[in-house]
């Protein structure tokens, strides 16, 4: 077709798939937040665009479009740009090895690795978006942001690796597949510690409150996209509605048996697509349920609780393999 | 012991209330609404009745048009806004015949008596973008003639129609409950007779 090599047009169908799965995504994400904090707090949320509000993430995008891309005096023009685009891009490589039903996800055996070491791009769009602003709230929250990241990275990562130690596998169709025939063979049951803590370490990872203090943004000055207006926030708030669908994706294969129903027989991916939705509002429920933590509360849990909790967890799942 | 209580144990316990919190905000998201789509629904009159609009004059009990007031500035002098602004009536002018009486007492020596002032306001303005609703003119109204309003549903477009003149608004008021309600239409006409 017109001279290209199929390869490349499936790339390119590829990529905007996965675009618009996450566009889509934050859309729905940011519809759901607001009518589940309205419910909460029994309001309806938004309720006055379109049929119960709808469209609001619509207009509401529209409306961010629209606004002036401002770069604030002395600043790195280049990196102060780059920062959003690095925060986001990653997340479109991150939804490749993840199996989202038995023929849909790419096989490969560094699966794992690869979600751990892309998402960790995050950290340096933060720091670069921080640096960038020429602004001391931006590198103060920027310096607060990764200090968050890099400190939860590392009990998720213990976490994964104990998993990964039972699978002896990084590819997470292989993680899946292992799973199979039924709710009790999931993870979930084989190892609760490791799910408390990977989703404890998710909250903090994709910086979701109550660890949301990248972006407290009436109480620290939002930190360190103080000076980003219009698709430059726009970007870093898509990326992080696509880290979360990412996390929670990476749950649901680690943990709860990916595509594969709670019956054996009826694997579909619906069940992946329920697994990753009652993450994401697991998530939007804990955000309307519990006050933000201090920094040295957010700090003190990770690495005097989870890290500690993690290792020996990882200790016992290691001893127990090698009887 | 201690120590390993309060640094290990209590903490585990703690996050039972995490899952307490989730239950209380999972009840509250399947309850019902409580807030009203303003425009389509109104509050009804008996959750009106304990809201506090802007501040209005209450009337005298036997003819709601004049107000209960006694222009002794208490409202205008405690008001911390300063959104209050009352002028009072002046005493009216002795008629040619009154004049001369009264010239004609003062000659025989006699106390004379002076037409005096009607209590009443000549004129009560209420500015409501000053006023913060802290009812100190309400605690401070000697004869009891300030209420707050449940009037909530009050928009205007620009200051000028914010500044309420609270005689008239007390005035449409009574003729609007002497319209509106059945009962107090025979009473209503009562006063108005005795003046005539």
């Amino acid at each position: 077709m017109f001279g290209l090599p199929m390869i490349l047009i499936n790339l390119i169908i590829g990529v905007i798939a996965s675009m618009a799965w996450l566009g889509l995504n934050a859309l729905v994400l940011v519809y759901c937040e607001r009518k589940f904090a309205g419910h909460i707090q029994r309001r309806p949320g938004p309720f006055e665009v379109g049929p119960h509000g709808v469209l609001q993430p619509l207009i509401d995008g529209v409306k961010l479009m629209s606004k002036q891309l401002l770069i604030p005096d002395n600043a790195d023009g280049f990196l102060f740009w780059l920062a959003p685009i690095l925060s986001m891009i990653p997340v479109l490589v991150l939804f490749m090895p993840i199996p989202f039903s038995p023929h849909f996800g790419l096989e490969v055996n560094l699966g794992l690795l690869l979600i751990l070491a892309f998402s960790s791009f995050n950290g340096l769009a933060v720091i670069l978006a921080g640096w960038s602003s020429n602004n001391k709230w931006g590198v103060l929250g920027a310096a607060r942001a990764v200090s968050q990241t890099v400190a939860y990275e590392i009990p998720l990562l213990i976490v994964v690796m104990t998993i990964s130690f039972m699978s002896g596998s990084l590819d997470m169709s292989v993680i899946t597949e292992q799973q199979a025939g039924g709710m009790l063979h999931w993870n979930i049951f084989k190892q609760p510690l490791a799910f408390l803590i990977f989703i404890i370490a998710m909250f903090g990872e994709t910086n979701r409150a109550p660890f949301d203090l990248a972006e407290a943004e009436s109480e620290l000055t939002a930190g360190f996209h103080t000076e980003y207006s219009s698709m430059g926030f726009g970007l870093f708030f898509m990326a992080e509605y696509g880290y979360m669908v990412v996390m929670s994706s990476v749950c649901a294969v680690l943990f709860l048996g990916g595509f594969h129903a709670p019956i054996p027989g009826l694997d579909s991916w619906i069940w992946m697509l329920l697994k990753i939705y009652a993450g994401l509002f697991l998530m939007i429920w804990a955000r309307w349920t519990y006050p933000r933590v201090r920094f040295d509360q957010l700090l003190n849990i990770n690495w005097k609780w989870l890290l500690p909790l993690a290792t020996a967890n990882l200790l016992v799942t290691a001893f127990v393999m090698k009887l | 012991m201690g120590r390993f209580r309060k640094h290990v144990i209590q903490p585990i316990l703690d996050c039972w209330s995490l899952i307490v919190g989730l239950k209380i905000t999972g009840k509250y998201f399947c309850k019902p609404l409580i807030t009203v789509h303003y425009p389509r629904q109104t509050i009804d009159s008996e959750n009106l009745s304990t809201y506090g609009g802007h501040v209005e004059l209450i009337g005298k009990p036997k003819d709601p048009a004049t107000p209960k007031c006694i222009s002794c500035m208490m409202c205008v002098t405690n008001c911390p806004s300063n959104c209050l602004k009352v002028v009072k009536q002046k005493a009216p002018k002795p008629t040619p015949e009154q004049e001369a009486a009264m010239k004609a007492a003062e000659e025989a020596g006699e106390k004379v008596v002076k037409p005096k002032a009607p209590k009443n306001p000549a004129k009560f303005m209420y500015d409501y973008t000053k006023c913060s609703l802290c009812g100190t003119c309400i605690d401070n109204c000697p004869p009891k003639s300030l209420r707050f309003s449940n009037n909530i549903y009050w928009v205007a477009t620009s200051r000028e129609e914010m500044n309420i003149d609270l005689l008239a608004r007390l005035k449409e008021q009574a003729t609007e409950v002497s319209g509106a309600a059945p009962t107090p239409k025979v009473e209503a006409p009562a006063p108005a007779e005795k003046e005539a």
